[in-house]
């Protein structure tokens, strides 16, 4: 097929999801729809299924379309029975088959958790590497979207502390169309957590930069075989500040940098896209230039991912910050009620907040003095 | 504007109190071993009972040198399924080679019948690793210890070879006290409706370490939970080696030619305690333990076939010989020290170390290396 009839071929199918952004342009959604569509086609052993992806094409329609062009034996609902989902795709990755799941919300994989942590976390290891559970569990999270309670939840921390998961979100459109390819290929387990309230998200990016609308051909196969699964990306160069940023936050992270910028601090703003593993040797290059560190991040403060950046970040480059890292992240309450949810996400103004309070003038008197 | 309102139709699949089990356990042989008349199932043939027996004899053997391994500290621990032979070995001798098997914890015995190698069966226990054989080689999966969550796996494993168009089943094991888990109901439930060919097999053994069945269920019987998933069951003898294996061969049958699951219930008793940490007197009489020690079902298949002369005194003798043999090799291997290399438990957590994995493992190699410079 040439590049022109594939792309004609991805706007069939972004079209026929009714998530199209303007002309030329793509949805997180239209682009995760064309990773599973293209990765059903390119592989005959990837399975699609969950609760609602096959007729429905799922809540946020993400696999809408699949289960008609696929057939019901690849792309299939499921009982409602999260355990069942993710316990049933261990087996048929044990047996040669490589499923992606779908949980249908962040609170609602819960009861999946003992079989993600106990058994497709561990079973290569338990096994010294004889069964490998190629298993994509893709899972909309965090809030914003003006969810009733158990909607909102961001809960990358349990994952990402769980060794023998790869924990990936992305931040923009064209990451989440190679980086669900590239777990999909990938041979150990995949947490994929989809920041549900970029899905219809025309622009990503900061005011005047056009990121997420996102051109047909960075979804080119060349793309996928050079970006690593495992990579952050500086997605702003600066040089006074780096703002730690993924997911959903990713898109506030860079307009917090825009606005910065006008008051004429340069913000670097890096995506971490992996949680797990970590990319140390991206983020440490970046603070070690900059000096200063912020980590921004929609789940609670308390233990939350922050705090392994923050750690990390220090022990990495401690000689080289001129102020203590940061944490810019939800409030450690439960996730609150749509009304007043805005309360607790971080905001550009709390992130310029936290970077105003990086002691840009502060000396060793200043801080006895109280000031 | 008015509308008509169209009730949605409710489609109800069509049942039939076939699905139930029987009021009594199906049974071959009573607890003196005689035949039982009229029976439902079929009795196996004699090469079938001869070779029932001998893997019961060998299983037994294991066991018991397994639990006396745990004594001399060469074993973590051990879950005995002594007095489960009939049960264990019943169910392994009616898979086929490319069926699957999906073990507990309590059954080692049953994996060495399959023919995986008893030391790397015991590797878990011994505490060497955590899985000690290739699942793929004998299609046996690693020993699930969180209870019930290797069920669905086994439907997993089945619906995946149905997709692929294989000929296998796929065959998990279940006690009684994890029917009460989440993970039996759902792998139950998803088995039913994609029509996968798994056979559920529990042996209700009595207890749940201390709880009894009756702290465990309201249900009349636990293959009575079978229609409730649309799921036929059977209850069957667990002490009859004969019933369990024509049981389990009919359930493999049916699942294999697109019948679906099937849920087996095989009455049975744990002899032992939980394991050799449990101490079982606190929570049982030993008249109940010698009421079931009394219906062992290793002399209910003894007793039928050297009633019907297929059985002799020469060929016991050589029985119990040969598993002394075996007994004897596993115990030597067993006392062997194991060599254990720390690289090792970075290797497999994923398919290729993460950098940070990288620097944990050469952090410990120096450590390593730093003690051993102490001791010189």
């Amino acid at each position: 097929m040439t590049a022109v009839a594939d792309r004609r071929t991805r706007l069939r199918a972004a079209e026929g999801t009714g998530l199209r952004a303007a002309e030329g342009t793509v949805t997180m959604a239209a682009a995760l729809n064309q990773a599973l569509a293209d990765a059903l086609a390119a592989d005959g052993t990837v399975l699609v299924f969950g609760e609602d992806v096959g007729t429905l094409g799922g809540v946020f329609r993400v696999t809408d379309g699949l289960a008609a062009r696929f057939g019901e034996a690849r792309v299939f609902d499921t009982p409602l029975a999260e355990s069942g989902i993710v316990g049933t795709a261990i087996g048929m990755a044990m047996n040669g088959l490589r499923p992606v799941v779908e949980m249908q919300f962040d609170a609602f994989a819960y009861p999946a958790f003992e079989q993600i942590i106990s058994h497709l976390a561990k079973l290569r290891n338990r096994t010294r590497g004889r069964v490998t559970l190629p298993v994509t569990i893709r899972i909309p999270y965090g809030g914003g979207i003006g969810g009733v309670e158990h909607h909102s939840d961001s809960s990358e921390a349990y994952y990402a502390h769980t060794a023998g998961l790869r924990v990936v979100t992305p931040g923009i459109p064209g990451d989440a169309y190679t980086l669900l390819r590239q777990a999909i290929e990938s041979p150990d387990p995949v947490i994929f957590l989809e920041p549900k309230r970029r899905y219809w998200a025309k622009e990503t990016t900061a005011p005047g930069r056009d990121h997420a609308a996102l051109d047909h051909a960075a979804l080119d196969h060349a793309a996928l075989d050079h970006a690593a699964l495992d990579r952050a990306v500086v997605r702003r160069p600066g040089s006074d500040v780096t703002l730690i940023a993924y997911g959903a936050m990713t898109g506030t992270a860079l307009e917090a940098a825009e606005a910065a910028g006008q008051e004429g601090r340069s913000v670097e703003v890096i995506d971490l896209r992996s949680l797990s593993p970590f990319d140390d040797e991206t983020v440490a290059a970046s603070v070690r230039r900059t000096g200063r560190a912020v980590v921004v991040h929609e789940a609670s403060r308390f233990c939350g991912y922050g705090a392994e950046v923050a750690a990390r970040v220090t022990e990495q480059c401690f000689h080289y910050l001129e102020a203590p890292v940061l944490r810019v992240a939800g409030l450690d309450i439960p996730y609150p009620p749509p009304h007043l949810e805005e309360y607790y996400l971080p905001s550009v103004d709390r992130i310029l907040d936290a970077i105003d309070r990086l002691q840009w003038q502060e000396t060793r008197s200043d801080a006895e003095a109280g000031r | 504007m008015a509308s008509m309102t169209v009730a949605p139709e409710i489609s109800r699949h069509s049942w039939s109190l076939a699905l139930l089990p029987s009021d009594t356990p199906l049974a071959l042989l009573d607890a003196d071993g005689q035949a039982v008349p009229g029976g439902e199932l079929d009795m196996p043939a004699d090469g079938v009972l001869l070779e029932l027996h001998r893997r019961m004899v060998l299983g037994r053997r294991f066991d018991t040198q397994a639990t006396a391994l745990t004594k001399q500290g060469r074993l973590a621990v051990y879950p005995s399924a002594r007095g489960q032979e009939a049960a264990e070995i019943g169910a392994v001798l009616a898979l086929r080679a490319q069926d699957w098997l999906f073990p507990t914890y309590r059954d080692s015995m049953a994996m060495v019948s399959r023919g995986l190698d008893p030391a790397e069966v015991l590797t878990l226990l011994r505490g060497d690793w955590h899985c000690g054989y290739d699942p793929h080689e004998h299609r046996v999966a690693p020993q699930c210890t969180p209870l019930a969550t290797s069920a669905p796996h086994a439907v997993g494993v089945a619906h995946a070879a149905r997709l692929k168009n294989e000929d296998a089943v796929a065959l998990a094991m279940l006690g009684d006290g994890a029917t009460s888990e989440g993970d039996t109901h759902v792998a139950l439930n998803f088995a039913a409706v994609w029509k996968a060919p798994v056979v559920f097999f529990v042996q209700n053994n009595g207890y749940a370490i201390s709880v009894p069945l009756a702290k465990q269920t309201a249900a009349p019987s636990l293959a009575h939970k079978g229609i409730g998933y649309g799921i036929p069951a059977m209850l069957v003898d667990g002490n009859d080696a004969a019933a369990v294996y024509a049981a389990v061969r009919r359930a493999v049958t049916s699942a294999a030619t697109g019948g679906g699951p099937v849920l087996i219930e095989a009455l049975t008793y744990r002899v032992e305690p939980h394991t050799n940490a449990d101490d079982a007197t606190r929570y049982r009489t030993a008249e109940e333990v010698a009421h079931w020690v009394a219906r062992d079902p290793l002399i209910r298949i003894r007793r039928f076939l050297t009633a019907r002369g297929l059985l002799g005194e020469q060929a016991i003798a050589a029985l119990d010989a040969e598993a002394e043999v075996a007994a004897a090799a596993l115990r030597e291997r067993m006392n062997a020290e194991t060599a254990h290399d720390p690289a090792e438990l970075f290797r497999h957590v994923y398919a290729e170390p993460t950098p940070a994995l990288r620097a944990q493992e050469a952090q410990l190699a120096w450590e390593l290396a730093a003690s051993e410079e102490s001791v010189r």
